[in-house]
C-alpha cells in the first residue's frame, strides 16, 4: 500500500489538485485573481514535491512502471506547467471558466503523466486519449471565435483518425504477438510482415502527435487559432511528452525493429526539418511562425533519436528541458503582445524595441535559443542532439541536419531585425506587464543563459539516464 | 461453411479501409464522425477475432474492445460539443467552409 502512494506520487499529485479545484468550484467559488495565486502556489509545491521521496518499481501487474528517468522527465513537465501559469497571468485573469481551463489542462497533464508511465499498450492507448481530448477542448476556449473553432474540429478529428490507426497497428501487433506488454513484447518480435506492418500504423500514430512531416498538416491551423496557453501547451508539453515517450518505446520495446525504423526516422527527420524551415520563411503570422518553427524542430530530436543509445536519450530530455524555457518565454511575448494590442504580424513588431525593451530583449534571447547560437542553450542542445546523432556514423544525415540550423537562421533573425532596426511609425505601445509575468520572463531568461554554461545540468540528466 | 479467421480480418480490414476513404472523401462533419467510429469497430473485430481464434487462453483482446466503445464515446462527446459550436459560429457544418486558415 506505501508503495502505491510513492511510487505513483506525481499523478496522486496532480489528482488532489484536480478535485481540490473541483470543490473550489462546486463551493462557492474563488475570484479568478485570488484562484489563480491558489493555483501558481499549488504547481510550485507539485513542482518541488517531485524531487523528494521517489522510488523505482511496477505496479498493477506492470500496467504501470517508473524510474529515475521517467521521474525526471515528469519534473520537466511540471516545471513546464508552473511557467505556463506564471507566464499567461493577463489571459488567465481575464478566463471567465479558469477552473474548468485548468482542470483540462491538468487532466491532459495526467494523461501525460500515466503515458510515461505505462507499460502496457492498453494503458498506453487509454492516457493517450486522456492527453489529447481535453486538448482539443481546450482549443476552443475562445467560444464565439471562428478560428477557435475551426482549431478545436481539425484538432479532435485529425487525432481521432490518427488514433484510430494507432489502434489499428496495436491490434494486428495483438495477433502477431499475442500480448500487450512492453515487457514481453520485445522478445516476440520477428520483423515478420504483419508486425512491420502493425509498427507502421503505430509509428505513424506517434509522428501524428509528434507533428512530423507528412502528418503535420493539422498543427499549424490549430497553433493559430487556439488560444496562446493552449498553443504554448501544445507545443511544449505535449510534445516533449509526446517525444519522451516514443524514444523510450522505440529504444526499449521495438529495439529488434531497429534495422526498419532507424531509415523511417531518418527520412523523416530531413522532411521535417526542410519542410518546417521552408514553410517558416514565408509566415506573416507569429504563431504561425512559431508553429513551423517547432514542427522543424522536432527534426532535430529526430536526428538524436536515431542514434538508439543512451547518450540520445540524454541529449534529448536535455533539449526539450532547453526547448520549454525558449519556447515558453518567446509564447510569453507574443501573448502578451496580442492579449494588449490584438497585434499578432511580424510586420506589427517592428520598431518594439523603442517602446517595450524588456519584451525585446527576452524574445531576440529565445529566438536565438531556438536558433541555436553558441552562448544561448538553444546551441548546447542541438550539439548534443546532433553529436549523439553522428555516433552511427551517418555523416551526410548529420550534414543536412547542420545546414538545416544555418537556413533555420534566416527566419530567426528576420523577427530580431524587424524588433531592433527596423523603423516604425506606430509600433506597439508600451505594455505593463504585471509582477507574475515578469517573473516568468526573467526565469525563463536566466534559464536560458544559464543552463547551457552549468555542465552538471547535462551530467546529471546523463547519470539518472545510465 | 464455418467462419474462420481469415473472413474476420477480411472484413475488418474492408471496414477500415471503407473508414479512412469516408473521412478523406465526406465533406460533413457528422459523416467524417461516423467514418471515424468505423475504422474503430473494425478495430474491434480485429481484437475479437484474434482473441477468439489465435490466442483463445487469453482475454486481453476482449478486454480492450471494451475500452475502445468506451473512449470511442468519450470522443464523440466532445467532438459532437465542438461541432454544435461550430455551427453556431459558420452557420454550416460542411468542412470546406471552415476555412478562415490556410497554409
Amino acid at each position: 500500500m506505501n508503495e502505491f502512494f510513492t511510487l505513483m506520487k506525481p499523478e496522486l499529485l496532480i489528482m488532489a489538485i484536480l478535485f481540490l479545484l473541483l470543490f473550489i468550484k462546486i463551493s462557492k467559488g474563488l475570484a479568478n485573481d485570488k484562484l489563480l495565486q491558489f493555483i501558481q502556489v499549488l504547481l510550485l509545491i507539485n513542482f518541488v514535491a517531485g524531487f523528494f521521496l521517489n522510488a523505482e518499481g511496477k505496479l498493477f501487474d506492470s500496467m504501470y512502471q517508473t524510474n529515475a528517468m521517467i521521474v525526471l522527465q515528469k519534473n520537466i513537465l511540471n516545471l513546464g506547467m508552473f511557467f505556463i501559469s506564471l507566464l499567461f497571468t493577463d489571459w488567465f485573469r481575464k478566463c471567465e471558466h479558469l477552473s474548468e481551463f485548468f482542470m483540462l489542462m491538468l487532466s491532459a497533464l495526467l494523461g501525460m503523466f500515466y503515458m510515461m508511465s505505462s507499460g502496457n499498450l492498453l494503458m498506453f492507448y487509454l492516457s493517450l486519449e486522456l492527453a489529447t481530448i481535453p486538448v482539443a477542448a481546450m482549443s476552443n476556449f475562445n467560444l464565439d471565435k471562428k478560428v477557435s473553432s475551426e482549431a478545436a474540429i481539425k484538432m479532435i478529428l485529425s487525432s481521432a483518425f490518427s488514433s484510430g490507426i494507432l489502434l489499428f497497428g496495436i491490434s494486428l501487433l495483438y495477433g502477431a504477438t499475442g500480448t500487450l506488454s512492453f515487457t514481453e513484447m520485445p522478445a516476440l518480435l520477428t520483423s515478420s510482415p504483419l508486425q512491420i506492418l502493425a509498427f507502421v500504423c503505430l509509428f505513424t500514430a506517434f509522428a501524428f502527435k509528434m507533428s512530423v512531416v507528412p502528418f503535420h498538416f493539422w498543427t499549424a491551423d490549430v497553433y493559430e487559432g487556439s488560444p496562446v496557453v493552449v498553443t504554448s501547451f501544445l507545443s511544449v508539453i505535449s510534445k516533449g511528452a509526446i517525444a519522451f515517450v516514443f524514444v523510450s518505446t522505440l529504444f526499449k520495446v521495438f529495439q529488434p525493429l531497429h534495422d526498419i525504423w532507424y531509415n523511417m526516422i531518418m527520412v523523416l527527420s530531413v522532411m521535417t526539418m526542410l519542410i518546417g524551415n521552408l514553410f517558416a520563411l514565408r509566415q506573416q503570422n507569429i504563431k504561425r511562425f512559431l508553429a513551423f518553427s517547432s514542427i522543424a524542430q522536432v527534426g532535430f530530436i529526430l536526428v538524436g533519436m536515431s542514434s538508439n543509445s543512451t547518450q540520445g536519450t540524454a541529449s534529448i530530455i536535455y533539449f526539450i528541458c532547453i526547448y520549454i524555457f525558449s519556447n515558453l518565454a518567446a509564447f510569453g511575448v507574443a501573448d502578451l503582445i496580442s492579449f494588449f494590442t490584438g497585434k499578432e504580424n511580424v510586420d506589427d513588431y517592428k520598431g518594439l524595441y523603442q517602446t517595450n525593451p524588456l519584451l525585446s530583449w527576452v524574445l531576440a534571447l529565445s529566438l536565438f535559443s531556438l536558433a541555436g547560437i553558441p552562448p544561448t542553450a538553444g546551441f548546447f542542445g542541438k550539439l548534443f542532439l546532433l553529436s549523439a546523432g553522428a555516433t552511427t556514423g551517418n555523416y551526410i544525415f548529420i550534414g543536412i541536419a547542420a545546414v538545416n540550423m544555418i537556413i533555420s537562421l534566416y527566419y530567426y533573425l528576420r523577427i530580431i531585425r524587424a524588433v531592433f532596426m527596423d523603423k516604425n511609425e506606430t509600433p506597439v505601445e508600451k505594455i505593463s506587464i504585471n509582477p507574475y509575468t515578469k517573473i516568468g520572463l526573467y526565469i525563463c531568461s536566466a534559464g536560458i543563459v544559464l543552463i547551457g554554461l552549468l555542465s552538471w545540468v547535462y551530467d546529471y540528466i546523463e547519470s539518472v539516464v545510465n | 461453411m464455418e467462419p474462420g479467421l481469415y473472413h474476420l480480418l477480411f472484413i475488418s480490414a474492408a471496414l477500415f479501409f471503407i473508414g479512412v476513404y469516408g473521412f478523406l472523401t465526406r465533406r460533413n462533419l457528422i459523416a467524417m464522425l461516423m467514418s471515424i467510429e468505423l475504422i474503430l469497430n473494425s478495430v474491434n473485430l480485429n481484437f475479437i477475432a484474434f482473441n477468439k481464434y489465435v490466442w483463445a487462453d487469453k482475454l486481453d483482446g476482449l478486454f480492450f474492445t471494451i475500452f475502445v466503445i468506451a473512449i470511442a464515446a468519450a470522443e464523440a462527446a466532445v467532438a459532437i460539443a465542438i461541432i454544435i459550436n461550430l455551427t453556431k459560429n459558420f452557420q454550416s457544418i460542411d468542412v470546406e467552409e471552415t476555412e478562415e486558415m490556410k497554409y
